[in-house]
Formats: C-alpha cells, sequence, structure tokens
C-alpha cells in the first residue's frame, strides 16, 4: 500500500498512543497462548500461574488424541470449502448471466437479488430452520453448506466485475461458432481469477467462522463445526476439559484461519479498497 | 437454434442460484410474515390471531429491554470503533515497514470467529480466572466483576466486540485515504494551511462516502449482535445483556413459540432495513447497483 505522505515522521506521542493501542491488540492474544501452554492443573483457582514458567504442549497433545476436536476441524473444513467451491459455481454462472445475456425479466430479477443484501439471516431463521426439517437437512453436510450458496453478495460483485470485460470478446468467439456455455468456460471465466479468489476469500473466512447456522442446524456434536463445538466446549467447561485445553482448543481452532488470512492479506486489502471506492 | 430459445438462454446461467435463492431465501422471508400472524408452537398447527403477536411483544417487557439492550450496545460500540478506525487508519497510511506491521497486528483478530472471541475476552474479563482481574488484584484493588454486574456487562461486551472488529473499518478508512488526490494536500501546503485545517477541510469531507459506509454497515451488524451475548453472559444477569437477536433465538429454539418468535424476527428486520436503506441513500448505491450495461 502506497502512502500518500509517507515523508511526515509521526509524532512520538502518536507513536507511544499506537503502541499502547498496539499491546492492548495483541495483549488477549498473548495471554490465550499462555494459558494454551499451562498444565490445567496448576490454572486450577489460579490463572495468573500462565505468566511463569513451566511450560508444557500437553493440551496440544490432549487434542491430536481427543476424536471429538479433530471431528469438528474435519466438518468446518467441509463445509467451508463445499460453501465456497459452491458460491464460486453460482455466483459466475449467474454473474454472467447478468452481465452479459439478454433476457426477459433480466432486469427484476437482477433487483430483486440485490433485495437480498438488505435481508439479515436472523430474518429468515425460523422457517428456513422449518424447511430444512421437512426436507430432513439438518445435521448433514448439505444442510449445514446450502444456507451459505445463497449470499446475493457473490452475485453482485461477480456481475460488477464480468460487466467491465469488453463485449467484442463474446461476438468474436460467437463467429466462430462457439456456444454460450464455451464463451463463458474458455472466454470469459479465465479473465476472472482475480475476482475469483477474492470471493473465494471472502467466501471460506465468512464460512469458517459462521457460527449462527451450524448452532441451529447441527445439533448432534459429530456434526458440529468448529465454531459450535468451541461455544460447546466452553459452557461446559467447568465440569470438562479445563482452562488449559480449552484455550489450546482455541488458538489450535484458529491457526487455520491465520494461515488463510496470511496468504491472502492481498485478495482482502484490494476487496476494502473496492468497497471503499462503490 | 431459433432466436426465441437464444432469448431465453440467460435465465439457464441465473437458474442454480435463482431458484436456490427463492427456496432458501425469498420463501422464508414471506413465510416469516405469515407465521408472525399465526400462533405456533412445535406441533405445527396454528390460530389466525392477526396482529396479536405484535400486540404482546409491544407488551412485552422483556422484548423491550432486549430492543434497549440492543440499542445501548450499538451506540457504545459504533462511534467508538469509528473514531478508533479513523485514527488508526490516519497514523498507518503511510509506506514504512513498521506501518505494516501494525496495520496487519490491528486487523488480526478480525479473521477469528465470535466463538474464539467470547473464549479468549471471557478470561480476561471473569474477576476470578481473568487477566483483568489479575491485573487488578495484583494491583491491590477489588477485580470489578464485569459479567456479572448489570452496569457493566454492556460495556464488556461493548468492548469485546471493539477488540474484534476493528480491523474491517480500519482498513475501509485506509483504502478510503488512498483515494484522495494528492494535489488537494498539495494545494492545501500552498496555502499554508495548519495540520488540523487540512485534517478538517481535506481529509475529513474527502472520506464522507467512507465514514457513511463505515457506520452504517456497523449499525446493521451491531444492531443482530449475538454470539458475544448469548456466550459470555447468556443475557444475564436478569436479562441485562440479552440483545434482541438472543431474546429471537430463546424464544424460538428455546420456547418454540414461532408465531411469537417470527413476530420478534419481523421488527428486527424493518430496523435493520431501515438502517441499510438510510446506507443506500446516503451513498446513492441503488443507483450504482441498477445501472444497466
Amino acid at each position: 500500500m502506497a502512502a500518500s505522505r509517507s515523508d511526515d515522521r509521526l509524532p512520538p506521542l502518536v507513536w507511544a498512543a499506537l503502541l499502547t493501542a498496539a499491546a492492548l491488540m495483541v495483549a488477549p492474544l498473548v495471554w490465550t497462548l499462555l494459558l494454551s501452554l499451562k498444565s490445567n492443573a496448576e490454572l486450577v483457582g489460579n490463572s495468573g500461574a500462565a505468566l511463569g514458567g513451566p511450560y508444557t504442549l500437553e493440551n496440544y497433545g490432549a487434542i491430536f488424541g481427543n476424536s471429538s476436536t479433530m471431528r469438528w476441524l474435519l466438518n468446518s473444513a467441509i463445509v467451508s470449502l463445499g460453501t465456497t467451491a459452491g458460491v464460486l459455481v453460482l455466483a459466475s454462472l449467474a454473474g454472467y448471466g447478468f452481465a452479459r445475456l439478454d433476457f426477459p425479466f433480466r432486469r427484476s430479477l437482477f433487483v430483486l437479488v440485490l433485495l437480498g443484501l438488505a435481508i439479515p439471516s436472523q430474518a429468515v431463521i425460523l422457517p428456513q430452520h422449518q424447511l430444512f426439517a421437512t426436507l430432513g437437512l439438518h445435521n448433514s453436510y448439505p444442510g449445514l453448506i446450502l444456507p451459505g450458496l445463497i449470499g446475493p453478495f457473490g452475485v453482485f460483485f461477480m456481475t460488477q466485475y464480468m460487466r467491465a470485460i469488453p463485449k467484442e470478446l463474446d461476438e468474436a468467439a460467437m463467429l466462430d461458432g462457439a456456444s454460450r456455455f464455451t464463451i463463458f468456460w474458455r472466454v470469459i471465466l479465465p479473465l476472472t481469477i482475480p475476482a475469483q479468489s477474492t470471493l473465494a476469500v471472502f467466501t471460506f473466512l465468512g464460512s469458517w467462522n459462521d457460527y449462527w447456522w451450524p448452532l441451529i442446524s447441527a445439533t448432534r456434536s459429530d456434526m458440529y463445526t468448529l465454531t459450535v463445538g468451541l461455544a460447546a466446549s466452553q459452557m461446559n467447561y467447568a465440569q470438562t476439559s479445563g482452562l488449559g485445553f480449552l484455550m489450546a482448543q482455541a488458538v489450535f481452532a484458529s491457526i487455520p484461519i491465520f494461515i488463510v488470512y496470511i496468504i491472502f492479506q492481498k485478495q482482502i486489502v484490494r476487496a476494502m479498497a473496492g468497497a471503499a471506492l462503490k | 437454434m431459433t432466436s426465441a430459445e437464444r432469448r431465453w438462454q440467460g435465465l439457464l446461467f441465473v437458474a442454480p442460484f435463482l431458484l436456490l435463492y427463492l427456496l432458501i431465501l425469498i420463501y422464508p422471508l414471506l413465510r416469516g410474515l405469515w407465521l408472525s400472524l399465526y400462533q405456533v408452537d412445535l406441533f405445527g398447527g396454528g390460530t389466525f390471531v392477526g396482529l396479536a403477536n405484535y400486540a404482546r411483544l409491544a407488551a412485552d417487557p422483556v422484548f423491550g429491554q432486549s430492543l434497549i439492550n440492543t440499542f445501548l450496545v450499538t451506540l457504545m460500540i459504533v462511534p467508538l470503533l469509528t473514531v478508533v478506525a479513523l485514527a488508526l487508519a490516519l497514523a498507518l497510511n503511510r509506506a514504512t515497514r513498521s506501518a505494516a506491521i501494525l496495520r496487519g497486528v490491528f486487523f488480526s483478530s478480525a479473521v477469528l470467529s465470535v466463538t474464539i472471541v467470547t473464549l479468549i475476552w471471557r478470561f480476561i474479563l471473569a474477576p476470578d480466572a481473568g487477566l483483568l482481574g489479575e491485573l487488578w488484584t495484583a494491583l491491590g484493588r477489588e477485580p470489578l466483576p464485569f459479567l456479572s454486574a448489570p452496569n457493566l456487562v454492556l460495556p464488556a461486551l461493548a468492548m469485546t466486540t471493539i477488540w474484534w472488529s476493528v480491523g474491517f473499518p480500519m482498513l475501509l478508512f485506509l483504502a478510503g485515504l488512498q483515494q484522495i488526490p494528492q494535489d488537494m494536500y498539495e494545494a492545501a501546503a500552498l496555502d499554508r494551511a495548519s495540520k488540523w485545517t487540512t485534517f478538517w477541510r481535506v481529509t475529513l469531507p474527502s472520506l464522507r462516502r467512507t465514514t457513511i459506509l463505515v457506520v452504517m454497515l456497523q449499525t446493521a451488524a451491531q444492531l443482530q449482535i449475538f454470539g458475544q451475548s448469548q456466550l459470555l453472559t447468556a443475557g444475564g444477569p436478569s436479562g441485562a445483556s440479552r440483545t434482541a437477536v438472543l431474546f429471537l433465538f430463546e424464544t424460538a429454539f428455546g420456547r418454540w413459540e414461532l408465531g411469537y418468535a417470527s413476530a420478534a424476527a419481523e421488527i428486527l428486520f424493518l430496523i435493520i432495513l431501515a438502517v441499510t436503506l438510510t446506507q443506500y441513500m446516503l451513498t446513492g448505491r441503488v443507483r450504482a447497483g441498477e445501472d444497466g450495461r
């Protein structure tokens, strides 16, 4: 990110304030990490023990021996990857249709999709729950994935992106006798890779961190995602695992998401720039 | 292929999304409206009661309290979050290595899920086992019962949320700052405008759209605040931190009063819709979205 006024130095007072804020930001994370490295027994009634050694990796060892945490990790991975793949396919197809083809009711249907941006998921949760119960989809992967596919943002985003691609490309391919689908698949789709990766990162992050729908749909603990599993652990923590183990679970659950964040930082920043422009 | 077939071809591309969209979003939206006019319980069946559910909501002190809590916590979060995010963006809008690292630091919490965030903050706020409690005790003071005192619990939720959410608005402001043309600053420098004047006359007016976007997005998001309240305090003590969405959740999936919960969902929907439409009007996004080709 290029700065607009890079030469002027920050005054010392601003620096001090910034570093204090950064410390406040990081302290909870460090505290969590320290707690996760302590034996559960030492922390009983004295979480302050986390500030000094001895530290141990036994809680992390316990996670790998704990079949439910690994199962939740697997569920989260399946649901997030499934949702991401589904959103990319549906949003690309619909984006192509809305941006580059003309068909009856195109404009009204697009407005209908845009209206969805203003519908919060809480407003429709009850009928959604009933619908999925009728279809017998609760406690299943399709049941966890499907509500993640209907976000209008992906369609809006791909439509905007595909609109910007010159019309002449389709026309040239048409003259060569290519079908609409071939044009979509061979000509347009390869040009949208940057948009695909941005949409993929945001969909994956959103799906991995979603708490609301899996909380309601996954009621059997073997179908929990990590977010719901961690919620259940922290509510029952007094009876069960112990503070160190609980914190190790939190650290463990955030590792995949931090990896995704570090790899795709550029896409995230670029998407923010786009949002601020619109 | 006839031209009539070609005319409908585009519909095939949008159909897969549209069918799911109609089934999983639009149908539930209408069905929810219908449900809110009935008295329905878990065992199906239902009696048409007209607006009785809404009348009951209006008279329900628990629902009223949950709405007030939601507005209060939104008011605590949004202005502070906006100012902090803007301040961070102004300080970190430079091409140095340290600024890049600090941008990463301030964004890092935003990628965590609400369950991890509440797990972390539970053991910061809890008076007997938390970081703040330890610090207070070390200073020889009585630890503050953040999660069990009625007047401290909403500020505690707000603090947790600000820590969690500051990253995205900061990035939005940074992106907004990048859009300000350099020559506006050069002109201000020629006029010997002070830094303060430049900030008020150049920077802030140029960030108008970004600020509206941040404030409205955050308001809509915080009016739906749920996980923090459910996981940290279960809405307690005695309802002091029960938010509107938690009320909806408890009514629907705890007591299974489906008609009543649907009415609460519609009220919440209308409030959030009003915020979203305000944002669209202020930033002109509706026109941008509808423009043809």
